[in-house]
């Protein structure tokens, strides 16, 4: 009996963390759209409920009511398994995220690395995805995400060591209190930037989409797919991305921190913060997707290796020493 | 400890069966998703023996980077050959006792490590005060390979860096009648270089050389 209760409280809080985490993903697809449509003075969705508000609701409405095609020479396990393992791994990586001191599902030692290992298994997903459709459209697509994945995980990676020297610790809520006296976008502005832009080709978001790009794959290594298993893929992708904008706002914005350490401020729950700092990390993603055009997929590569590799490994040299210099490394 | 009981059977269990199912399935891309579904059980394992620093770098080495590089080789091999003749063909029999004789060397070497094996007296002793402290094995393994065995890890990692530019040199080939492209080139470009009027006559043409 003891041990069900356990289980039983664990999974309250489990729902409690991922029902949110779904409905905001839906608002989130609302909220990427409208931006979209106001950088280009559109209207967006705006029939569907106050402002538009339960257009993804109906969408999903929509999904859930079309067949599911599986295609006679795909692959049957791994074409179902695909998005189901895209969804997972978008989901199982909220565990460790701080909501306030005390909030974590999982606070566990190595938290950032869990993070950036969920991360890095997304790919699965979209190459199972790819491989299995049987098609060239898709397999195509698969192979550039792959590839794109693979190279900006690299220098994700670089960056994090960066702010890890600063922190002296793997866990995330060490990691937002190390951050109290300054946000570490200050000091490690550039490496800011380009944990945005990685985190923009990690995510597949335009200007990097190319293993989506429509004017050339049709929809790349979702194209076979359809009704529910789309849907599914969209969710994964969005919930990736709400990922990727809390990882930013835990490493270089302070996380669950008010940004001013004052009366009033202070007491607005950490969680609101956090949210807060998503949502405007979110919404840089959305102007970039409107403003900016697709990258070849040759200089997507360059400027992996040849621009973020050297520039992030230089900029862990200087942290480096910049902290030995001064004795600022954290020892514990 | 029952609840510890059941997840590690489950995950052994899983890691026993997925490295078999690599070598028996008969699809490549299979028995790579195999190798992966392995990769993740043993990294369960390491984490439930606490080692947690471990399994997560082995998740993100092995299964993010390694086997993405396998899944990406062994797709593109797939499609060039869909009905998987390696081992079918009368040609390719040739490679069997050559893999016989590096298998045969790697089970003898496995076996002298094996047997040549002790456990130091006092690591006994040290795993229940390890316990016990409340270093996170992300430090101790710092410690320890960062001053204990500085020179071994450097050395690892030199051969790593020498076995990758030997593979780039084994692969590089200067093509020729490429077309480079200069950023700097392209951006700084004025009206100027790039546009010409030309008086044309009639009936004569230009000549444009490029």
């Amino acid at each position: 009996m003891e041990y069900l209760n356990i289980v039983f409280q664990e999974v309250y809080k489990i729902l409690f963390l991922l029902v949110p985490v779904l409905v905001s993903v839906a608002m989130i697809v609302w909220l990427d759209r409208r931006v979209w449509a106001f950088v280009q003075k559109r209207q967006g969705p705006n029939v569907v409920g106050p402002f538009g508000l339960l257009q993804s609701l109906a969408d999903a409405l929509k999904y859930i009511f079309k067949e599911i095609i599986i295609p006679s020479s795909s692959n049957k396990v791994i074409f179902i398994l695909a998005p189901i393992v895209t969804m997972t791994l978008a989901l199982i990586a909220w565990a460790v995220i701080p909501f306030s001191a005390t909030q974590v599902l999982a606070d566990i030692n190595v938290g950032i690395l869990y993070l950036f290992a969920v991360s890095s298994l997304g790919v699965y997903g979209i190459i199972m995805g790819g491989w299995a459709s049987n098609s060239k459209y898709p397999f195509l697509g698969a192979i550039r995400s792959a590839a794109q994945m693979v190279s900006y995980e690299v220098s994700i990676g670089v960056i994090i060591i960066n702010v890890l020297l600063c922190v002296g610790s793997l866990n995330l809520n060490d990691i937002v209190i190390a951050q109290q006296n300054m946000w570490f976008v200050i000091p490690l502005f550039p490496m800011f930037v380009i944990f945005f832009i990685s985190a923009l080709a990690e995510t597949n978001r335009p200007p990097f989409d190319l293993p989506e790009a429509e004017a050339e794959l049709v929809a790349g290594y979702q194209t076979e797919y359809s009704g529910m298993m789309y849907a599914m893929f969209w969710l994964g992708e969005y919930a990736n991305i709400l990922l990727m904008c809390a990882m930013g706002a835990i490493l270089f914005l302070g996380g669950w921190m008010s940004p001013i350490d004052v009366y009033p401020f202070t007491l607005v729950p950490g969680a609101i913060w956090l949210i807060l700092k998503i949502l405007l990390l979110f919404i840089l993603f959305a102007l970039v997707k409107a403003i900016v055009p697709r990258y070849r997929y040759d200089q997507l590569m360059r400027l992996g290796w040849k621009v973020f590799l050297p520039l992030s490994l230089i900029w862990v040299v200087l942290t480096a020493s910049y902290l030995f210099y001064f004795n600022l490394l954290p020892v514990n | 400890m029952i609840a510890h009981a059941i997840f590690f059977y489950t995950f052994s269990i899983i890691a026993v069966v997925s490295a078999i199912m690599v070598t028996a399935s008969k699809n490549t891309v299979h028995s790579v998703f195999f190798l992966i579904l392995d990769f993740i059980s043993i990294s369960c394992l390491f984490i439930m023996i606490g080692a947690e620093f471990l399994g997560m770098i082995m998740l993100i080495v092995y299964v993010g980077a390694v086997a993405v590089l396998f899944l990406f080789v062994v797709m593109m091999l797939n499609v060039a050959q869909q009905k998987n003749q390696w081992f079918a063909g009368q040609a390719t029999s040739k490679h069997i006792p050559v893999g016989l004789i590096i298998s045969t060397l790697i089970f003898f070497e496995i076996i002298i490590v094996i047997g040549g094996w002790k456990y130091k007296p006092e690591i006994f002793d040290l795993n229940n005060s390890l316990a016990n402290t409340s270093v996170s094995n992300t430090h101790s393994l710092g410690q320890i390979l960062y001053t204990d065995y500085i020179h071994v890890f450097q050395i690892s990692g030199m051969i790593l860096l020498v076995a990758m530019i030997g593979a780039i040199v084994l692969t590089f080939r200067q093509r020729s009648g490429v077309k480079r492209q200069s950023y700097i080139k392209q951006i700084s470009r004025e009206r100027a270089e790039g546009v010409e009027v030309l008086e044309v006559q009639s009936n004569k043409g230009v000549k444009i050389d490029d």
